[in-house]
């Protein structure tokens, strides 16, 4: 059971970069990618503060080549630059020599279509076209489709913020199982105004940049962004003798069954999630050298969590942070932004900070790792929780 | 590798699927171009302040899984893996135009809490206190196929015992109006026994939920077992009876000996043209099943076919109006589904006697 995944590309876009290696400078300089918003319209605009991407739509486009009768949601647009870049960084020259899977998060959708044409669709003709792009699935197909992958295993994973991290999850079991060879596995959210009035409504959009595991945190930003790992088997690993990135090695999901959108007090989904991924790893919580934490910034999570982490560690945990202070909360992305980050930090040797981070928090002694530290890694934690008491955790490692 | 059983059903759909007692006994024939499940007697399995609150979808789904899990005699399960095309649509339409309408303003958390993909999955979680595995598939018409893929691949290696699994969606007014407006809805209704016949472009839309407990052990009470399942995102015309075949042969299996076919035609002129490649190819002389046509066409409403193929092998009932030709088949052993929804995510399931 302990036989890890191996990882063979990756490719990212967020509001710190547009690739990898843009996303790897911003973190190891601590630039973060968050701003006031400009490409939606808001009332909350000047209350809230959110992590953009910068290209605009037909800028993506433009990168995608794609015809002006296209009917891309930016969620399938984001997802599509993410995912070639992955392919691309693989040395996937010919996608169909192996049998290839895709498995995609996302939330948002087509959403962001969708609430721009709602009325107009009834009277503009040209709109149209993007009605039939409005479910989940959607961008998935397109994404598909850019990758060239036919007839083959694709599918799309939506459990709120945890998504990512289970598709992540599917695609390893997929490959242990030998029902795909290859797997592209990700996710992809864009930005839309349905997104910030829901946590808005909610109360958890902070009006300043986010500061996770702060005793005063006031919430998340939003943040839109896409990544995608490629995971390959053994048998295509040694057959073409390629560069193993890292390793998938332990994984679960686990339901808090607590509330519909919080967290147990104590995190019992939380706790479940790391206990049984370390088991399935077969690793002890020491195996662990750094956590890659969800850390949204929100009092609910983040006291939640670092609870969660104290039962699976005990007060001696290792290095924890956060990197949602660069990123934003990148919803059904996150797992997979997370993932690029956690595989960056094990090929580095590098923690990231937990930016933004003044004052301990008063439930518990454990605090974020605030500066840049290099240290020798094998393993990485990674976890990601959403909505409907979803907690995943994704272990990664440089061992296979 | 643990064999698959699926042990139990529950359903809410245009049909009388819920009860026992007249479990498809009456066909009901409908002339619309969008049909509502029938709803079940909600304050018997939901307290009503709760379903107060509970978009149609929610209701169906924890009224479908709530009798899954009593007909299998489970309280609990391992797992629970939800499939649904279009999520919570009600609830989405209901945030998303009060959006608009307020300009951003007076909005509520309910619709936009309600309205995330996984609300049924954790809602079912939440009623029965399960802390296991939770996943929700949105995947067009793969969506349910999703699930059982997933849950399939748990039972087989026994990482769980019993999987809750279903599939769900519901209808919401806009999203109708829209659907109509590109004719992915019917323009004119048709009669159920007509549909098939009826030439013209897109569906009747309808919505449902059908909840299952599959397991790797076998009861007196199992109805069939899941022997194979395969979902591609997309096919041609020229390849699907190619993939059937493939298929078939990789499960040991001539398509002479597939008992009966259950199909996913929908009536659209545009798309019925896949299934016609089996009916008149390979499965000329199978006996042939649809369903749609009964209770409308939503993405994971295969799993509808699912119940039906489940139901035809447990006690050999094959409804009348349901069948597409006529074989004399005396004895159902073998039945292989076949759905798709505008030509892409297409799949093919396999069941047997158990």
């Amino acid at each position: 059971m302990s036989q890890g995944i191996a990882i063979t590309g990756m490719g990212i876009i967020s509001a710190i970069g547009n690739n990898v290696a843009e996303n790897y400078d911003a973190l190891i300089t601590e630039k973060k990618g968050i701003s006031r918003i400009s490409k939606i319209d808001t009332i909350h605009k000047n209350d809230i503060m959110v992590g953009e991407i910068a290209y605009s739509n037909q800028e993506l486009e433009a990168l995608l080549n794609l015809s002006p009768q296209n009917n891309y949601s930016r969620t399938a647009l984001l997802g599509a630059v993410a995912a070639k870049e992955a392919i691309n960084q693989a040395g996937i020259t010919d996608i169909k020599a192996h049998k290839t899977g895709l498995i995609s998060a996302t939330s948002v959708g087509g959403m962001d279509m969708t609430e721009k044409y709602y009325y107009q669709y009834l009277e503009d003709k040209n709109a149209q076209k993007y009605i039939a792009g409005h479910h989940a699935g959607d961008s998935t197909q397109k994404i598909a489709e850019q990758l060239g992958i036919e007839e083959s295993l694709v599918t799309t994973i939506s459990t709120a913020c945890s998504s990512a991290a289970n598709a992540i999850m599917l695609g390893a079991r997929l490959i242990k199982a030998g029902k795909l060879d290859r797997v592209v596995v990700g996710g992809s959210d864009c930005m839309s105004k349905f997104t910030i009035n829901g946590f808005k409504t909610l109360m958890i959009l902070s009006d300043t940049y986010n500061t996770p595991f702060d005793d005063n945190r006031k919430g998340l930003n939003l943040g839109e962004a896409a990544a995608y790992l490629v995971l390959e088997s053994d048998a295509i690993v040694k057959a073409e003798n390629k560069p193993v990135l890292a390793y998938v090695k332990g994984y679960a999901n686990a339901n808090d069954a607590f509330h519909q959108t919080a967290s147990s007090e104590n995190g019992d989904g939380a706790t479940l999630a790391m206990e049984k991924a370390l088991e399935i790893a077969n690793y002890k919580p020491e195996d662990i050298d750094y956590i890659n934490a969800h850390g949204t910034a929100t009092g609910n999570n983040d006291l939640s969590e670092g609870r969660a982490i104290i039962r699976v560690f005990g007060k001696q945990a290792p290095e924890f942070s956060s990197t949602k202070a660069y990123t934003g909360h990148t919803l059904a992305a996150a797992g997979a932004i997370e993932a690029v980050y956690s595989v960056l930090a094990l090929q580095n040797n590098i923690i990231f900070p937990n930016l933004n981070f003044e004052t301990q928090m008063q439930e518990f002694s454990i605090t974020p790792e605030l500066k840049l530290k290099e240290k020798t890694l094998k393993t990485v934690m990674s976890n990601s929780f959403g909505f409907g008491g979803n907690c995943s955790t994704v272990i990664f490692s440089k061992d296979k | 590798m643990k064999n698959v059983y699926i042990n139990s059903v529950g359903s809410v759909s245009a049909q009388n699927t819920t009860d026992d007692s007249d479990f498809l006994k009456d066909i009901i024939s409908y002339n619309e171009t969008t049909i509502t499940a029938i709803n079940p007697n909600y304050k018997d399995f939901i307290p009503p302040a709760a379903a107060r609150r509970m978009a149609k979808g929610i209701k169906m789904g924890i009224v479908a899984s709530k009798l899954a899990l009593q007909k299998a005699g489970l309280e609990s399960v391992d797992a629970i893996i939800t499939g649904t095309g279009m999520g919570c649509l009600h609830d989405s339409e209901k945030f998303l135009s009060a959006i608009i309408d307020n300009n951003e303003e007076y909005l509520t958390p309910t619709p936009f809490i309600q309205s995330t993909h996984n609300t049924v999955g954790g809602q079912i979680a939440l009623e029965i206190q399960c802390k296991g595995y939770n996943f929700t598939y949105v995947h067009g018409s793969n969506s349910f196929e999703s699930a059982l893929l997933d849950a399939k691949l748990q039972l087989e290696l026994d990482e769980a015992n019993n999987i809750l699994i279903g599939g769900v969606d519901e209808l919401a007014d806009h999203t109708i109006v829209l659907n109509k407006i590109i004719h992915h809805i019917k323009e004119e209704p048709v009669e159920s026994s007509k549909i098939l016949d009826s030439k013209t472009k897109g569906a009747v839309f309808s919505e449902g939920a059908n909840f299952f407990v599959v397991s790797n052990k076998k009861k007196a009470s199992s109805l069939a077992q899941i022997e194979a399942l395969e979902i591609y995102n997309t096919l041609t015309i020229d390849s699907v009876e190619n993939q059937a075949r493939q298929f078939l042969k990789e499960n040991h299996i001539n398509p002479s000996n597939v008992d009966a076919l259950i199909l996913g035609n929908n009536g659209d002129v545009e798309f019925d043209t896949f299934y016609h490649k089996l009916a008149t190819g390979d499965f000329k002389n199978t006996q042939q099943f649809v369903y749609k046509p009964w209770t409308g066409e939503f993405n994971t409403v295969s799993s509808f076919g699912l119940l039906l193929a489940a139901n035809i092998l447990k006690i050999q009932n094959t409804p009348e109006p349901f069948k597409l030709n006529n074989t004399n088949t005396s004895h159902y052993k073998t039945i292989l589904l076949y759905n798709q929804y505008r030509g892409e995510n297409h799949s093919f399931t396999l069941l047997r006697t158990c």
